[in-house]
């Protein structure tokens, strides 16, 4: 191995699958789990004291809706006992009186609360949920009213690309410290619905400025983090700072992932926490260190000065569009097919622009989708 | 719109401290101090971090740097130049409130 391995240093923990959104870009793979598969609050808690023996020091807690676990104040408390960095990434829809105010005081560090529009009717159609915007606003207003720092999370695409100052009003007017306008990765739920939420061109560019302009008119008052949209890129991202570099995720059932599409690369199998140990995982898992590090890379990734800084992109990707996990992401200007990319952009155009499939999202729930793809 | 907050400006007379979702911690894995944010962990030099630990919510600017100067016997003119510098970025990051 070329580089020393590293303890990791953040944890992403899918508490659960469910969730009372539908967002047709989940994260979430496309066979969710149902509740019956979920961790127990013990096991849970095991699992987090483990992380912070091997180094973690912030944990995301997502899903689907966290919120939806009743022991999430436990799980808050178990963190926050050793000392780590919470950091609840919620839809903010359905989450009963009392229970913010409760998750503050088990010792939750920051909320991030995730809008899909700037407007009502957006917010309300892309996570297919009637009353959703306003419920979102009621729980900023109470995450800022138990002393919460808050995020405001603007996933980006076709169908809300236009709204993004009217995000940056949103998210002031919420007294958020932080704004990330977060372009739709093309992975999952997202890649099965990408001819309907690819953007255009145009509003791309007109985005950056927008962006660009604001985050200097807004230093020090809120902190704008922009996630540009990979498919007009020239660089890739370097997907979770390089595979099983200093961070991991862990599904509902407790399987251990480098990516949260990890388990989109056939070839690689995953392991479970228990029997299996984090820190056997972390060092030893052949699917941890297939892509750790740069002796993997091919060309041109393996001669490239930017190989430490990309790390060759998004495997997930690689794999999605290259046929192969281990090309170099197509995002990339060096990639020999990064054309594609252009030509998925022009076809998704075409085919969004016809008027009967205009929104024909495909929504996320249990069984939409049989096979990815 | 509501009326925007304003940007603050590092001056002699503020007085700097930690945010409630910025907290300073030690690693006892690592044998660092960490700086924990939202979505970022800074590992602080060993001034920065003497300067971090000094914004306390009670320390002027203005006391700060009189005692970073005293302690590393340095001109209060040119660590105040660096301090101030330091805060403002901070400051812009909302990583330090003035």
């Amino acid at each position: 191995m070329s580089t020393p391995l590293l303890p990791p240093i953040g944890m992403l923990a899918e508490l659960t699958h469910r969730c009372p959104l539908q967002c047709p870009y989940c994260s979430n793979p496309l066979e969710l789990l149902k509740a019956n598969r979920e961790l127990d609050t013990e096991t849970w808690l095991a699992l987090f004291s483990e992380a912070a023996d091997l180094g973690v020091l912030q944990v995301h807690l997502s899903g689907g809706e966290p919120t939806l676990r009743r022991d999430l104040e436990q799980l808050i408390a178990g963190l926050a006992g050793r000392g780590v960095y919470t950091n609840l990434i919620t839809a903010g829809v359905g989450i009963v009186e009392g229970r913010i105010e409760a998750f503050a005081e088990a010792g939750l560090d920051h909320l991030q609360l995730s809008f899909q529009g700037a407007r009502p009717a957006t917010t309300d159609r892309i996570g297919n949920h009637k009353g959703a915007h306003e419920k979102k606003l009621e729980t900023a207003r109470r995450a800022r009213a138990a002393g919460l720092p808050l995020t405001i999370n603007a996933p980006i695409h076709r169908h809300n690309i236009e709204e993004v100052p009217e995000f940056i009003d949103l998210a002031l007017s919420l007294g958020a410290e932080r704004l990330e306008i977060a372009n739709v990765q093309y992975a999952g739920w997202a890649l099965t619905n990408r001819d309907q939420l690819m953007p255009e061109r145009e509003a791309v560019d007109r985005q950056a400025e927008i962006v660009a302009e604001a985050q200097e008119r807004l230093a020090g008052i809120i902190n704008i983090d922009f996630v540009t949209p990979d498919y007009f890129a020239i660089y890739p991202k370097p997907c979770m700072g390089g595979w099983a570099r200093d961070a991991f995720m862990v599904t509902p059932d407790g399987t251990v992932l480098p990516c949260h599409a990890a388990q989109t690369i056939p070839s690689l199998s995953f392991e479970r926490f228990e029997p299996r140990r984090l820190s056997s995982i972390w060092a030893d898992s052949p699917a941890f260190n297939a892509f750790r590090g740069t002796d993997w890379m091919q060309e041109p990734c393996r001669g490239c000065e930017r190989r430490e800084i990309d790390w060759g992109g998004c495997r997930c990707q690689a794999m999605a569009i290259a046929g192969d996990a281990a090309a170099t992401d197509p995002a990339c200007a060096k990639s020999p097919i990064h054309a594609r990319m252009a030509m998925l952009i022009d076809e998704a155009k075409r085919i969004a622009t016809v008027p009967s499939r205009e929104e024909a999202f495909v929504y996320r729930r249990i069984g939409a989708v049989t096979e990815s793809a | 719109m509501m009326a925007l907050r304003e940007r603050a400006v590092v001056s002699l007379r503020s007085v700097p401290s930690l945010p409630k979702h910025v907290r300073i911690q030690y690693d006892p894995l690592r044998q660092a101090f960490a700086v924990l944010s939202p979505e970022k962990i800074f590992w602080p030099n060993d001034v920065s971090l003497d300067i971090l630990r000094r914004c306390d919510g009670r320390s002027t600017v203005g006391d700060i740097i009189a005692g970073l100067a005293a302690d590393y016997e340095a001109e209060q003119e040119a660590v105040a130049t660096d301090v101030i510098a330091f805060l403002q970025e901070w400051s812009d990051k909302l990583l330090v409130r003035l």
